[in-house]
């Protein structure tokens, strides 16, 4: 019985906060565009039951997604811009989680709480600063014109390079902590052991370390794969117009087109598409598990 | 075997595979390793002894290039290793977390040292081979670490660490992680394997009876130093300072003043209105010196007569009897106040022991039983 409540409470809180929720817009996805309030037909009417709801069923929102190759483009490019800034912050990422790592034990906290310390400030806000540093007039362009290396001002702000940076930046810490947990737990004597036996400290890292640390850098991949890949506020604060994401097209489909069906169509796409991701995750979690046991 | 031929500490002639010349490590203002100088001959096994702090890992850990020496020089088969980095030397090292690699199966991580000598694959096969046979590991070759047993996985580093074949096998705190069976018929392993690959080892350890099992000589150290450097049996029974004494096994200390008395026989007046002890020591003292009577508890008889001829008795009044099954060993308390431990096997049923507290005995040594040592 107690375990029966353990497990009934975690349940009650996805059923609550995520299946309904996802019903809702699965339900809104295959209903029609109207011009009311709220802008579409209910599918579902309660005086003619389900039957009704059976014979009208179509999935012209979803057929829409593929004749429109703007959308099957949108889930492409962000991919194409979650795997490649996936694979940047990890590039960033697994040095400093190395260095923290290695860290005399005393000074591991401060690093650490350096790490999250950007959380303290409103996501926004970090995003509104990359602006100004990227910006034609921006400190980053100022300093580099001062020191000469350029004569004419850099364009990053509104381009997909500005993306990049403001996700690397942004998705970092997911990154490093797991990748720094992984590292953290490393006995160091293994590293001796391969020297030891005639590894080079390269070679050590390659057949040690990084085998070691794996589970931690698919931690950290996945992290920021799945939320980048819906990701929204980046790509439209700091992307130009040719930066197609989806998280931009259902926000436009949303707010501009006010076109609630297509949107809650290009909503349930994306869901199933981060599903397989996130499957994958937790199944490099469960192996995880059993291998410490 | 041939443990009593085997000697080449005593050939002048016999070059030590390795030399400490005057070796000197300093941490800062700590000074791990004081001036030393030793010489390990090949196909020795050859303790460091000492507690914790010691120096010994350090030690060690210079051998396998983990750490370089502030002074001195280590020599390798005549050829000094300072600048060798631990990757290039003929040194191999058993760990005392064993250190196996946990994403690597036992046959993966004992051929991990083969791989990096490109060897042959079918050579790798056979050497991985040859050593599960010696470690009766061949049914646990395809096993990760963390699914076998935790002496299984002591046998594993050992595999590990010898099948490159090196110079010098360095262990560090070997049999540490095992209980006390374990360890012990681990330690008869460890020497058939020694004798098998003629390897000379060198074992750190802080367990004196694991020393004495297994090395064919065992060093002593205390505070980076080595104190004394000699077989087992030398250690234990000719030990050349209270420190070693006292290190070494149970001992009784006597203090005293020393009279010479013959060739290397002492009268020892160790107390006021008591008859001096005859001692016969090996290590020379002066006339008046003060010094120390060092006597094992096995080596003092215990009776409730005063025995014949006996070259020292003492009276004294029983406290404390500790009972170990096959031994028993007595706390005495001598008139002076002076505490004497007897040791004697128990071959009778305890019911039909002789002698219980608060009893009045005579213990009894020979003039042979103990040294005498300087203070």
């Amino acid at each position: 019985m107690r375990s029966f409540v353990l497990i009934a409470i975690p349940y009650a809180w996805l059923l609550a906060l995520f299946l309904v929720p996802f019903a809702i817009v699965l339900k809104i996805s295959l209903s029609d565009y109207a011009i009311s309030i709220p802008p579409y037909v209910p599918q579902f009417d309660p005086e003619t039951g389900i039957g009704a709801l059976i014979d009208a069923l179509d999935f012209e929102n979803f057929i829409w997604l593929t004749e429109d190759d703007l959308y099957w483009k949108a889930y492409l490019s962000s991919l194409k811009i979650a795997v490649i800034s996936t694979f940047f912050t990890l590039l960033a990422g697994y040095p400093i989680a190395y260095a923290m790592a290695r860290a005399p034990a005393e000074w591991r906290p401060t690093l650490m709480m350096l790490v999250i310390l950007p959380f303290w400030t409103s996501f926004l806000i970090r995003v509104y600063a990359w602006m100004g540093i990227l910006s034609n007039e921006g400190f980053l362009n100022q300093f580099l014109l001062w020191t000469g290396l350029i004569s004419e001002p850099l364009t990053i702000l509104n381009t997909n390079t500005a993306v990049y940076i403001g996700i690397v930046y942004t998705y970092l810490p997911f990154m490093i902590l797991p990748v720094y947990s992984a590292l953290e737990r490393l006995d160091g004597s293994l590293i001796e052991a391969a020297e030891d036996l005639g590894c080079s400290r390269l070679s050590a890292f390659w057949l040690v370390t990084i085998p070691l640390s794996k589970t931690g850098i698919i931690a950290g991949s996945f992290l920021v794969f799945i939320p980048v890949l819906g990701e929204f506020v980046i790509p439209s604060l700091l992307g130009g117009s040719d930066t197609l994401m989806i998280g931009k097209v259902l926000w436009e489909e949303f707010f501009s087109n006010r076109d609630w069906p297509v949107a809650s169509a290009v909503a349930v796409v994306l869901l199933l598409l981060l599903v397989i991701p996130i499957v994958l995750f937790q199944r490099n979690q469960q192996k995880q598990q059993e291998a410490e046991q | 075997m041939t443990a009593s031929e085997f000697e080449p500490w005593n050939d002048p002639e016999a070059k030590p595979l390795i030399h400490f010349q005057n070796v000197t490590k300093r941490y800062g203002e700590f000074t791990a390793i004081d001036d030393l100088t030793i010489g390990i001959y090949e196909k020795e096994f050859y303790a460091l002894l000492g507690p914790s702090g010691c120096g010994k890992t350090t030690l060690m850990r210079m051998l396998a290039g983990f750490e370089t020496p502030s002074e001195g020089t280590i020599r390798l088969a005549g050829q000094d290793i300072a600048p060798v980095p631990p990757n290039k030397r003929a040194v191999n090292m058993m760990f005392q977390s064993y250190a196996l690699f946990p994403h690597l199966s036992v046959w993966e991580n004992i051929a991990f040292g083969l791989k990096r000598e490109k060897m042959p694959k079918h050579d790798i096969n056979d050497r991985v081979d040859e050593m599960l046979r010696l470690t009766r590991l061949e049914k646990f070759a395809r096993r990760k670490p963390h699914q076998i047993s935790g002496g299984q996985r002591q046998r594993v580093a050992l595999a590990r660490s010898l099948a490159k074949h090196p110079k010098l096998l360095l262990l560090d705190e070997p049999l540490g992680a095992l209980d006390k069976k374990l360890r012990q018929e681990t330690q008869f392993e460890l020497m058939d394997i020694q004798e098998k690959t003629g390897t000379t080892f060198v074992i750190v350890t802080h367990d004196q009876e694991e020393a004495m099992t297994v090395a064919s000589r065992v060093a002593v150290m205390d505070h980076g130093k080595i104190i004394q450097v000699a077989t087992p049996d030398r250690i234990y029974e000719n030990p050349n300072s209270v420190y070693v004494a006292d290190f070494i096994g149970d001992v009784n200390l006597i203090a005293g003043t020393a009279k010479p008395n013959g060739s290397d026989t002492y009268a020892l007046s160790w107390h006021e209105g008591h008859a001096p002890l005859t001692v016969q020591s090996p290590n020379p003292l002066s006339d008046g010196q003060n010094c120390q009577l060092a006597i094992r508890p096995e080596k003092v008889s215990i009776s409730t007569e005063k025995p014949e001829q006996a070259d020292n008795a003492v009276q004294g009044r029983i406290l404390d009897i500790a009972y170990l099954g096959n031994l028993s060993t007595y706390h005495v308390e001598l008139p002076t106040g002076t505490m004497i431990k007897a040791q004697t096997a128990n071959t009778r049923r305890i019911a039909r022991r002789a002698y219980t507290w608060e009893d009045t005995v005579w213990l009894s040594w020979t003039a042979t039983a103990g040294v005498l040592l300087a203070n």
